[in-house]
């Protein structure tokens, strides 16, 4: 074969593949576009005029932006009210997690005790176990403690462990060499300052995931509260955001600007944290 | 390290730690104690809030209980009334079954696609990935409100598109026909939860596996079937069986958006079970509501497990400390 033909035969494959690629971006970037469209929808609607809301064909862009529209939220609920709920009880939801997911995760990968690997058996299966079971039992418990109605049956379980994020952690902490634990000891540390001073400050990346995954899952929680919650004034955000739709007419504009509102902490965090997200998610997906 | 994550080839219950001595130092009774004292809390809330309702829905299964008065043993009536009576019990069932059997086999090959298509040394790779996953992070009220909106039979977004091309779109959410067929529609866009932990298996199949296969004649197909298919096998029965369980304990989109209807069309499971507890206040009857759907995601995850025996392929485990 001559160079020049080898080079022709080349040129062809690399037009084959260019091909090829401009196919694949195709397929997915319209995927992308079909994942932004209802997004684009809910904000630009979240920004009409009431009369431009009901229209056919719809405006992708707004004609003016109302911004009054996200002022106007505010008055017709106690939307800040359910801002200040919902920031609450997650706090309070991410600080028993991270407690008790980083204490309990580290008993099970790097302490030797009796019953460890059976107690480690019966986490797995409770993560199996559908949370519809528990459900009414639970409510019972709240209900003699006479906690329904208050923050505490959203928050006070998380600080004994869920079980997702005690295995999370436990998977990341086998990833640290133990002769780190074994040096600590020799100098004299004791088992709970191996995990505090030693291993702690090692599984700040995956505390972070198990953080991110808490805000998450706890900021968009509906059914507990819809259970435990059901004063005016203690409404999460996603309870209050039931407010805003009417039984026959909803005002799509306000319903769009409040739930915008809704999304936007876990967006901006998302925005920010991505990288521990994609960790997080890929360390327990995939390891597990 | 890195390399040892090879999609699933890690075993969770690899022996971590050298082997205990026979005879227990001082150092080693502290680590016991400290074990204990430190998996406690999670030992004493496994008890506190999962043994023990557990064992409680058992008994109240088999009870009259409205919460107001005390629960009255009544054998297996709740039992027989749902079996043989209840003729929603039956319609929750298909309703989420289908869902179930509709959603999952599309969320999965879907994310398996795309995720095929991003690992195809492609630029803008971290951009796209994060786009994919953007709406798996957005849950619940909101988002159900959204596809509300998306989903008007009059004014949404996805009958004009559809309209564009010259079809008339049902009234989708209204509709008892396509109110099921929304909400699986709907599901599709979190596509990216199963899509991003494709893409990091996919990611660690060696590439040296290809290039063998390459020179032996294999085209894109065979070394899809033989050798990717194979090795995300792990990952893709993980997500099946997470799949599973999630989607039959549907419950906000059935609750926000469709509150069931039209005439039960939507009438989730959960949602059900949630009428009867707290709505109707019957506890013993929605705590063996409860039990059912215990049981069926027991069966369907042991069936999956004992069929995957024959299409989950493991790569040679890496035991021992790591």
């Amino acid at each position: 074969m001559s160079p020049n033909t080898t080079r022709r035969a080349l040129s062809s494959v690399n037009l084959a593949q260019r091909i090829e690629k401009g196919f694949i971006y195709l397929i997915l970037l319209s995927g992308g576009l079909l994942i932004l469209v209802p997004l684009w929808w809910m904000i630009s609607t979240s920004l009409k005029r009431p009369a431009e809301v009901f229209t056919f064909p719809p405006t992708f862009l707004p004609e003016t932006l109302r911004w009054q529209n996200y002022v106007d939220i505010f008055e017709k609920a106690p939307f800040g009210r359910y801002f200040l709920n919902t920031t609450y009880v997650v706090f309070m939801d991410m600080i028993g997690t991270l407690l008790s997911a980083s204490m309990v995760g580290f008993a099970f990968a790097r302490l030797r005790w009796r019953g460890r690997d059976a107690f480690f058996v019966l986490t797995l299966a409770t993560m199996m176990l559908p949370g519809a079971v528990t459900l009414i039992p639970r409510y019972l418990i709240f209900k003699e403690l006479h906690w329904l109605d208050t923050f505490l049956p959203l928050w006070v379980p998380s600080f004994f462990g869920y079980p997702f994020f005690i295995f999370l952690m436990r998977q990341f902490y086998a990833t640290i060499p133990y002769e780190l634990d074994d040096a600590a000891r020799i100098d004299g540390c004791s088992d709970f300052g191996v995990w505090w001073r030693i291993n702690l400050p090692l599984t700040l990346p995956a505390l972070a995931a198990c953080g991110i995954f808490t805000f998450n899952a706890t900021w968009n929680d509906f059914l507990g509260p819809l259970i435990y919650l059901s004063s005016q004034n203690k409404l999460t955000l996603a309870l209050g955001l039931m407010a805003f739709r009417g039984p026959h007419v909803t005002d799509f504009h306000y319903l769009m600007a409040a739930s915008t509102i809704a999304m936007l902490p876990v967006v901006v965090l998302f925005f920010f944290a991505q990288k521990y997200f994609i960790q997080g998610i890929v360390f327990t997906g995939v390891k597990g | 390290m890195a390399k040892e994550i090879v999609a699933g080839t890690t075993s969770i219950n690899a022996p971590i730690g050298p082997k205990r001595k026979a005879k227990m130092s001082l150092m080693a009774r502290r680590e016991e104690l400290t074990g204990w004292l430190m998996a406690g809390p999670w030992i004493i809330g496994f008890l506190l809030w999962t043994a023990g309702p557990f064992g409680a829905a058992a008994y109240l299964a088999f009870t009259d209980y409205d919460i107001l008065s005390t629960a009255q043993y009544t054998g297996l009536e709740n039992f027989r009334v749902m079996l043989f009576q209840d003729e929603l019990f039956w319609v929750a069932m298909r309703v989420t079954t289908v869902y179930a059997l509709v959603s999952i086999p599309l969320q999965i090959g879907l994310g398996l696609f795309l995720a095929i298509l991003l690992n195809s040394r492609i630029r803008g790779l971290a951009w796209l990935r994060t786009l994919y996953y953007l709406p798996t992070i957005l849950s619940g009220v909101a988002v159900s409100f959204l596809w509300v909106w998306v989903f008007s039979a009059d004014w949404g977004v996805l009958n004009y598109v559809l309209s564009l091309v010259g079809i008339q779109g049902p009234s989708w959410l209204t509709s008892q026909d396509w109110a099921l067929s929304a909400l699986v529609i709907m599901s599709l866009w979190s596509v990216g939860a199963g899509l991003v932990i494709y893409l990091a298996g996919l990611q660690g199949v060696p590439t040296e596996l290809y290039e063998a296969a390459e020179l032996d004649g294999a085209g894109r197909w065979r070394k899809f079937w033989s050798i990717t298919l194979p090795l995300i096998s792990p990952v893709i029965l993980f997500q099946l069986i997470i799949g599973i369980i999630g989607a039959l304990q549907t419950f906000t989109q059935g609750y926000v958006m469709t509150e069931g209807g039209p005439n039960n069309a939507t009438l989730f499971f959960l949602l059900y079970l949630w009428r009867n507890a707290f709505k109707f206040l019957n506890m013993g009857y929605a705590s063996a509501l409860a039990w059912a759907i215990f049981a069926y995601i027991l069966v369907l995850t042991l069936i999956v497990l004992r069929l995957s025996e024959s299409w989950v392929f493991y790569t040679g485990e890496i035991k021992g400390r790591r």
